[in-house]
């Protein structure tokens, strides 16, 4: 896996974030390729949801840079970032669906808000990427009526209505059952190679982290502690990685 | 020392208090001069903060009027004044209780289900997921709120003013047996365009600074559950204080452009 040449899609450098007294991001850097699917790993609260929410300028880092395709994001008004943001999906980690609305409407709210008015045009993109996470015959519930996972694809459903450039999945698979999981490992991969589509995905999962990755970053302390492919990962022995990994605590028995 | 850091810190919280507020109203009318307008989004709010609001303040002005002239006719009578109740009845209607006791109502029916409407969605990252989808939360949420206001609130304060004089009349005519010809030939004689124009115009002002502090609230909501039951509570506080505190200004300023009398 190649392309040390190429200039990185999306580029940051040395992020620093706090959040209350702690410092979750001490100097963070990462190249994202375009095209390749990369899985960032951590431990729970190790500022990996931090980090997706500031590559769409959800938040904006103390110090460091981001630069999209070149273009640094970090100080651009909320305006501004428009276009960055009409780029790069992002699905949440509990949905964040618009509980005021039907699932349907959910979906179609990009599409809407992006001037499509043709109505017809609308249900049938609605009902394609339904079906793509498998939430077919859901359309005319409220979000509150579903279950965690359901909404969780329905969020799925609603980033790929028009595909973005770039897709950020916060846990795509926490929670769900290891056959719904499989099936968005599958879209994950699919729309890499169908449409090209570069993805960042936070996880734990490592089965679904084998399945889907081109590129490993393990967040640890704050920074990035390793960074390469799925095999270089299987193969590296530093005790931190490998009791990620492995899934060992360092308790004693 | 610690009595002067203290008022300090009040005013420095004002200060960003009313920054906030302040740049939030100058964001929604940037976004509605630039015609980033939601059609559909605004009936839909002029239908919940218009259509939805009349019946409280309908009631509030009715009988508010009544007891007004009721308490106003007792004092009134023993001067044998009885056909001076309209007039202040009507004058007052207008001027003050009118558009206060529907800012009010409003501020507590509106004020609070925009505040706790926005905060939950703050709170569960919905509004993250608007600016996530290149929609800014402004926009969306804010500008079909503030042009709802604007439109109802208005409306909402000559339906109060009109509900709390004719309780009045009845009040006095049906009730309290003052001549029906007096009473309107004195009410009629008294009350001016201006009295009504600014009742009018005051409206236009809660319905800012209403729909503004609820939606600053609901906008900078946090801690989950309790932060949307604090934001709610004090768009309901504070909103209504500054109907009353404005008012007040209000009135002074605006006795300039429309004389009294």
């Amino acid at each position: 896996m190649r392309r040390e040449n190429e200039k990185p899609l999306i580029e940051v450098r040395d992020l620093v974030q706090t959040i209350g007294t702690q410092q979750v991001l001490r100097g963070f850097s990462l190249p994202v390729y375009r095209g390749e699917t990369l899985v960032l790993l951590g431990k729970s609260g190790g500022g990996k949801s931090v980090f997706l929410r500031h590559l769409i300028g959800l938040m904006r880092p103390i110090s460091g840079e981001i630069f999209v395709e070149g273009e640094p994001i970090t100080a651009l008004s909320e305006r501004q970032l428009e276009p960055i943001r009409r780029k790069i999906g992002m699905v949440f980690q509990d949905g964040a669906l618009f509980d005021s609305m039907r699932v349907c409407d959910n979906v179609a709210f990009p599409l809407r808000e992006r001037g499509e008015r043709d109505e017809e045009k609308i249900a049938a993109k609605v009902a394609e990427s339904l079906a793509l996470v498998n939430m077919t015959g859901h359309d005319q519930k409220m979000p509150v009526n579903l279950s965690g996972g359901m909404r969780k694809r329905v969020a799925l459903a609603r980033a790929i209505i028009s595909p973005p450039d770039v897709i950020l999945y916060d846990e795509p698979t926490a929670g769900l059952d290891p056959i719904v999981s499989d099936s968005i490992n599958r879209l994950i991969r699919r729309l890499q190679r169908q449409l090209a589509v570069t993805s960042i995905v936070v996880t734990h999962d490592m089965t679904s982290c084998y399945h889907i990755a081109d590129r490993v970053a393990l967040l640890n302390e704050g920074r990035v502690h390793f960074y390469g492919t799925v095999e270089e990962l299987r193969s590296v022995e530093d005790p931190v990685i490998r009791d990620f990994v492995d899934g060992r605590s360092d308790e004693a028995e | 020392m610690g009595f002067a850091t203290l008022l300090g810190g009040i005013l420095l919280s004002f200060c960003t208090y009313f920054g906030q507020v302040a740049e939030l109203a100058a964001e929604t009318f940037r976004s509605i001069f630039a015609g980033r307008i939601r059609v559909s989004l605004t009936l839909r709010q002029i239908s919940e903060i218009g259509f939805g609001s009349q019946l409280v303040v309908i009631v509030t002005g009715a009988f508010t009027g009544a007891v007004f002239t009721a308490q106003t006719f007792f004092q009134f009578a023993n001067l044998n004044m009885e056909s001076a109740v309209g007039p202040v009845i009507s004058v007052a209607m207008c001027r003050e209780l009118g558009p206060v006791l529907a800012g009010l109502m409003v501020a507590g029916r509106v004020g609070a289900a925009m505040s706790a409407e926005l905060g939950t969605m703050k709170v569960t990252q919905q509004i993250d997921a608007l600016r996530a989808l290149a929609v800014h939360p402004v926009d969306y949420l804010v500008v079909p709120r503030a042009l709802g206001m604007l439109i109802s609130m208005p409306l909402l304060v000559a339906e109060c003013i009109f509900f709390g004089i004719a309780a009045g009349y009845l009040m006095a005519t049906q009730v309290l047996g003052v001549g029906s010809a007096y009473y309107l030939l004195n009410m009629y004689k008294f009350t001016e365009g201006e009295d009504i124009l600014m009742g009018i115009t005051k409206g236009f002002f809660f319905a800012l600074i209403i729909v503004f502090i609820s939606c600053r609230e609901g906008l900078y909501a946090r801690d989950g559950a309790v932060g949307v039951g604090r934001a709610t509570t004090e768009a309901v506080v504070i909103a209504s204080l500054a109907v009353l505190i404005s008012n007040f200004f209000l009135t002074m300023g605006l006795n300039i452009i429309f004389p009294a009398g």
